[in-house]
């Protein structure tokens, strides 16, 4: 089992009379993207601030890399990296600025600075100001800017929300980079197939609370186990032939379309065995498979876009 | 020194001279002033009768001086919001920048900013004034440093208060100019009634406007002692005021 690198236990925080975040535990281990998944207002900032020492929390205990984030803000800022939520800089502060000051700051050589610039595609930005920046740009910055010092954590708060799906695709690359380098991720998102696509493990949070927290496939398997392949076919004898495919649970016909469900994973193997044994002409076949937002519709009632 | 001071002040001196309207209404509105109320002055009474009298040697320079200072605290408010808002400020706190460093870099810029355009106007306004051996204009400098760092920590009270951006220089104008009216510059402090002098007199610009304009007399900074302790009391009471207070997202 690897090591733990953040360690949040019954963690409770209270603005006013707005419980925030209620009773919340989870460990992050090193080496791993962990997302802390849910709708704008959840509680996912809050939590991920707390655990930057941002914010003081109100009750239970939070340690990162066996340190208290509050407390021990100044040692922890040298070893953790950390990019906000709609975090800017100044307008017109240079891009090669922006890295130096931040070289300077964490007592890194400027070398250092040029070559995250240099993997992340920002070269030729070197002189822009901040402000004429696109938004992937921009997080590119700031994700230079959080690798700076060589960081052991990475915190990542909703570094793609408003940017092209593009964009987003090359961020995903570069944030398994950072965990292919050896360093643990911290992220919250509220796009389900970000967090599909790029963690390891994920928690759902949802109005201050963890529902539920696995890896995302074993999330899917537990939650929303029904699956569908929906296939078109002439065959008069089609839906007889997948009725009798012992992991199917039910077959519906409807204008010539049938679609095909069940609860187990072999379920397209079986059906795509059926149709080359019985040699079923088929014109379309496609599987219609759980997701991750559908495990958040199960288990909040809601969807995330509500 | 506390790391990165120096740098980040390098950064925002440029990143301030970046934007036009800033740095030309900041900077160069004051130098106008002064120079068109000069060369109105000189129009007016051409043969020194004008040019000689107390108002256009003591009180309009001291006006000028005044407005670089509050010109320098309305950038500071207005700098400070849009930080805020845009999430500048939480921004560099996340990093090893301590927070004092950061509004100290802020504080700093404005400093050396005032100390330009003072130096500016009086290059520029030489013309029309007669400024000559008999001003102490470093002293002058000096005591105009004094007074703007200490309007700065009212400055910081406003930015603390002040929700938005929008509203930041409005709202700054809108608590600085009355104290303008009020700090003898315009009427005597002898000539207002009882309750405009007791607000006169816990207002800073008041003791201000007394420093500046004994200083550029040439008056000796001891018979001023008392204005800079007013100064200080103020930077004091606002400084720990707006550390409680100020709000930094």
């Amino acid at each position: 089992m690897p090591r733990p690198v953040i360690q949040v236990s019954n963690f409770t925080k209270t603005y006013r009379d707005f419980v925030a975040v209620d009773d919340v535990s989870f460990n992050v281990y090193d080496g791993e993207i962990f997302g802390l998944i849910g709708p704008n207002g959840a509680g996912k900032t809050t939590t991920m601030e707390c655990v930057e020492g941002l914010r003081t929390p109100d009750g239970g205990r939070i340690s990162v890399l066996g340190l208290d984030p509050f407390r021990d803000v100044h040692m922890l800022q040298q070893r953790v990296g950390v990019q906000l939520q709609e975090a800017q800089l100044q307008k017109r502060i240079k891009v090669k600025e922006a890295v130096k000051l931040w070289c300077v700051l964490y007592g890194r050589k400027a070398a250092d600075g040029e070559r995250l610039l240099e993997q992340l595609g920002l070269v030729e930005k070197r002189n822009a100001w901040f402000m004429t920046l696109s938004g992937g740009q921009k997080q590119r910055l700031f994700i230079v800017l959080a690798l700076i010092n060589d960081p052991e954590v990475v915190f990542l708060d909703e570094l793609t929300t408003g940017l092209d799906p593009q964009s987003r695709r090359a961020i995903w690359e570069l944030v398994r980079g950072i965990r292919e380098r050896g360093k643990t991720v911290f992220l919250t998102t509220h796009l389900m197939e970000e967090a599909e696509r790029l963690c390891d493990r994920v928690a759902i949070i949802e109005r201050g609370r963890i529902v539920d927290m696995d890896a995302p496939e074993a999330l899917i398997r537990r939650h929303c186990p029904e699956r569908a392949v929906i296939l078109s076919t002439d065959d008069p004898t089609a839906e007889t032939r997948f009725r009798s495919i012992p992991s199917v649970d039910d077959v519906i016909v409807k204008d010539g379309r049938i679609t095909v469900r069940g609860s187990q994973t072999d379920l397209v193997t079986e059906v795509i065995r059926c149709i080359s044994e019985s040699g079923l002409q088929v014109t379309d076949f496609r599987t219609v498979l759980p997701s991750l937002e559908d495990v958040f519709l199960k288990v909040t009632g809601h969807s995330i876009r509500d | 020194m506390p790391r990165g001071l120096l740098h980040l002040t390098w950064i925002e001196i440029k990143v301030f001279f970046r934007e036009p309207l800033g740095a030309i209404g900041t900077v160069l509105m004051p130098v106008l002033v002064f120079v068109l109320l000069g060369k109105v002055g000189s129009r007016l009474a051409p043969n020194s009768q004008f040019t000689s009298s107390n108002v256009f040697r003591i009180d309009v320079p001291v006006f000028a001086a005044i407005l670089i200072s509050l010109n320098a605290v309305l950038s500071l408010v207005a700098i400070i919001a849009i930080y805020r808002e845009g999430g500048i400020l939480k921004r560099l706190r996340a990093t090893p920048l301590r927070a004092t460093t950061i509004l100290t870099s802020h504080v700093i810029v404005k400093l050396l900013l005032t100390a330009a355009t003072l130096v500016l106007t009086i290059l520029l306004g030489k013309r029309y004034y007669p400024v000559g051996a008999d001003v102490p204009l470093v002293a002058f400098g000096l005591a105009l440093i004094i007074t703007t760092w200490s309007i700065l920590s009212v400055g910081f009270v406003i930015a603390s208060i002040v929700p938005t951006a929008r509203f930041a220089q409005p709202v700054g104008a809108a608590v600085l100019y009355p104290m303008l009216a009020l700090s003898g510059l315009f009427v005597p402090f002898n000539a207002m009634s009882p309750t405009l002098q007791k607000i006169a007199s816990v207002l800073p610009l008041t003791y201000s406007v007394s420093l500046l304009r004994g200083i550029w007399r040439g008056d000796a900074w001891s018979a001023h002692m008392g204005d800079i302790g007013a100064l200080v009391l103020v930077f004091a009471v606002c400084t720990a005021l707006s550390a409680r207070i100020f709000r930094w997202e």
